[in-house]
């Protein structure tokens, strides 16, 4: 098992490495940082202009193999380079990953974890009232576009808070600008705020989910196995939790790789129409300043998430499936 | 083989019932299941409303009406009219048809990239099947959304639209490509593949040939899915502006034009929005029917 975890390991490092190459080189030879200085009013020399993209490795004119070595040499020992305002892209991007992170892992543990209870349930009920609900709840959602989900639980949120005349529902910000108050008061404004963005996340994650699990499911308990296990004195919750939903987890860990990335880019959207200022955020707003080291940070860090979320998927893999330890 | 037909060609044909024809089996049991139907017809209706209401209305796409801006619904404006006076019915239809069209073009291509990848990549095996695997993990870990965001300043101009539908299927193949190289892997030691490749037929004809017909109907459903998932990812990438540039129109367009007046003037958001979901619901609808209708496993599972 040690021999397998390694070798995907090495994969994924050599993964994130070609990666991040290829969206530094993109950003370099597209994006156009020049047009960014030469905008400025009142606009600077030429000479001026060319001194500002010499130090900050954004020249067009330097040959994009020569941009590429000093950057990556500068990655390799933790440097990402500085944004095209002249700011420390390492250190600015340790914040805003953190925001994103905290969304992130919220909504994938909520999202996922109530999407295979319900699948599994919804199949154990197979066409039952609580099945027919959950298919169809979870076909409809799937239907609809993070964006409009974000936008549409925005717009009733604001309506609620309109009705109620009290900020019941918060759906801007991270936090409260200038709120100040004990350690859990400041814990409880977070939550507060998080509540909404996290919803919006969780909830396409988990329709995907439970459609999912659900069809796993189904595959399982009518095989021969759960019977056995029932044949041999096990009650019929615990043949079904101990043997058919383990056996049905091991197709829906696989797909949990397959939807990490789509649930990263959603992540983008929340962020921006929340006003959270995370990666995705940056990654938007980096993109219209033509911000190349920026872009490309972005793009470590989503390989890196990405990578990480197949590490686990992996190491899941294993340990619900004895074939692999082997 | 050319004396048993000699043999048998003069003889009078037997009053045999006819060969049960898979198509006819395919189209009784489409027809039986109701979902099918129901997002067929959803899809005619909202093909007839992309390409006939703009020919209907008496706006163009990008006219305004200076005398009617951020209006409701009116008998003038069947919608009623964004910030700038343009028409939302005119301006949400245009948008369908071009949603549509691109969706129909990603699944075709980002289908066939990855029947052909997955098919020789499991029929040939060895140094080219890791060869085109790899390349397809190394596709699903690429940031996606980074590289179609940098590249969108391409989208613009004469034909720019087909440069992103070009892009979202080049992000779109892998995971169908892998499916379909394990199937052909279970196909490939059948017998009547044997015999093909002793006759000495190459792999290219065997793959196209024998491989490929035989997944035909779950390549269908899965480039039905496909369409919503483009259609979903356009929309996506036009909220911040990074999909179909103007003058060109996409649903997604109209959407993010319309987000920011979602609690003030909500029919700007409204219109364009439900016409984007019951798209998107009627594909599906129509995809998963055929995936349940195709896969003889599944039919015992739902109503």
């Amino acid at each position: 098992m040690g021999k397998f975890l390694a070798r995907r390991m090495l994969n994924y490092v050599v993964l994130v490495f070609i990666a991040t190459s290829f969206a530094y080189v993109l950003a370099a030879t597209h994006l156009d940082p020049r047009a960014y200085f030469e905008q400025m009013q009142p606009p600077p020399s030429p000479e001026a202009v060319n001194d500002q993209l010499d130090s900050l490795n954004l020249n067009d004119e330097t040959p994009i193999a020569e941009r590429y070595a000093t950057w990556m040499s500068g990655v390799l020992t933790g440097d990402f380079g500085r944004n095209i305002q002249g700011g420390d892209v390492a250190s600015q991007m340790w914040m805003k990953a953190g925001v994103t992170l905290r969304l992130i892992t919220v909504a994938t543990l909520l999202g996922s974890a109530v999407g295979i209870a319900v699948g599994a349930y919804a199949a154990v009920r197979q066409y039952r009232g609580f099945d027919k609900a959950a298919t169809a709840a979870s076909f409809v959602v799937l239907s609809i576009p993070t964006v409009v989900i974000a936008i549409v639980v925005q717009v009733i949120a604001s309506s609620v808070n309109d009705g109620l005349g009290t900020q019941l529902l918060r759906y801007s910000g991270e936090y409260s600008a200038g709120f100040d108050g004990t350690w859990w008061e400041l814990l409880l404004n977070r939550l507060h705020h998080a509540m909404l963005p996290t919803f919006v996340l969780a909830v396409a994650l988990f329709a995907a989910f439970a459609r999912y699990q659900r069809n796993m499911m189904l595959d399982v308990l009518g095989a021969d196995f759960v019977r056995t296990a029932m044949a041999k004195g096990l009650t019929r919750r615990q043949a079904l939790f101990k043997h058919a939903l383990r056996t049905a987890l091991i197709p829906t860990i696989t797909y949990f790789t397959f939807t990490f990335g789509a649930l990263v880019a959603g992540a983008t959207f929340t962020e921006k129409i929340y006003g959270w200022h995370g990666m995705g955020a940056w990654l938007i707003d980096s993109i219209f300043r033509h911000d190349v080291h920026v872009v490309a940070a972005v793009s470590w860090f989503m390989a890196i998430t990405i990578m990480a979320a197949s590490f686990l998927s992996d190491l899941l893999y294993a340990w619900l499936d004895p074939r692999v330890r082997v | 083989m050319s004396t048993i037909e000699e043999s048998r060609a003069p003889a009078p044909v037997p009053a045999a019932p006819p060969a049960p024809s898979r198509l006819r089996d395919l189209g009784r049991r489409l027809i039986g299941t109701r979902r099918v139907v129901v997002g067929l017809l959803l899809l005619v209706l909202l093909a007839a409303v992309a390409f006939l209401g703009p020919l209907v209305s008496p706006w163009e796409p990008g006219e305004r009406d200076f005398s009617a801006m951020l209006e409701g619904p009116t008998t003038e404006h069947w919608a009623g009219t964004n910030r700038t006076g343009q028409d939302i019915f005119t301006q949400a239809t245009a948008g369908l048809r071009k949603s549509l069209l691109i969706g129909l073009l990603v699944a075709v291509f980002s289908t066939g990239f990855a029947a052909l990848v997955g098919a020789f990549a499991g029929y040939v095996g060895g140094v080219t099947d890791r060869g085109l695997m790899w390349t397809a993990d190394l596709a699903l870990v690429l940031p996606n959304f980074v590289i179609l965001a940098i590249l969108s300043t391409h989208f613009a101009g004469d034909g720019g639209w087909l440069v992103l539908v070009v892009l979202l299927a080049a992000f779109s193949w892998m995971v169908t490509s892998k499916m379909v190289r394990g199937l052909t892997i279970s196909l490939r030691e059948r017998e009547y593949i044997h015999a093909a490749r002793f006759m000495g037929v190459p792999a290219h004809t065997i793959v196209l040939r024998h491989i490929l017909p035989n997944m035909s109907s779950l390549l269908i459903a899965d480039a039905t899915i496909m369409v919503s998932g483009a259609i979903i990812g356009e929309t996506a990438l036009s909220y911040f502006g990074l999909g179909v540039q103007s003058p060109d129109i996409s649903l997604g367009m109209v959407i993010a034009a319309g987000s920011a007046f979602a609690t003030t003037a909500p029919w700007v958001f409204a219109f364009p929005t439900l016409l984007l979901i019951v798209m998107v619901l009627a594909v599906n609808m129509v995809g998963d029917g055929l995936r349940d209708a195709l896969d003889p496993q599944s039919t015992s599972r739902r109503p």
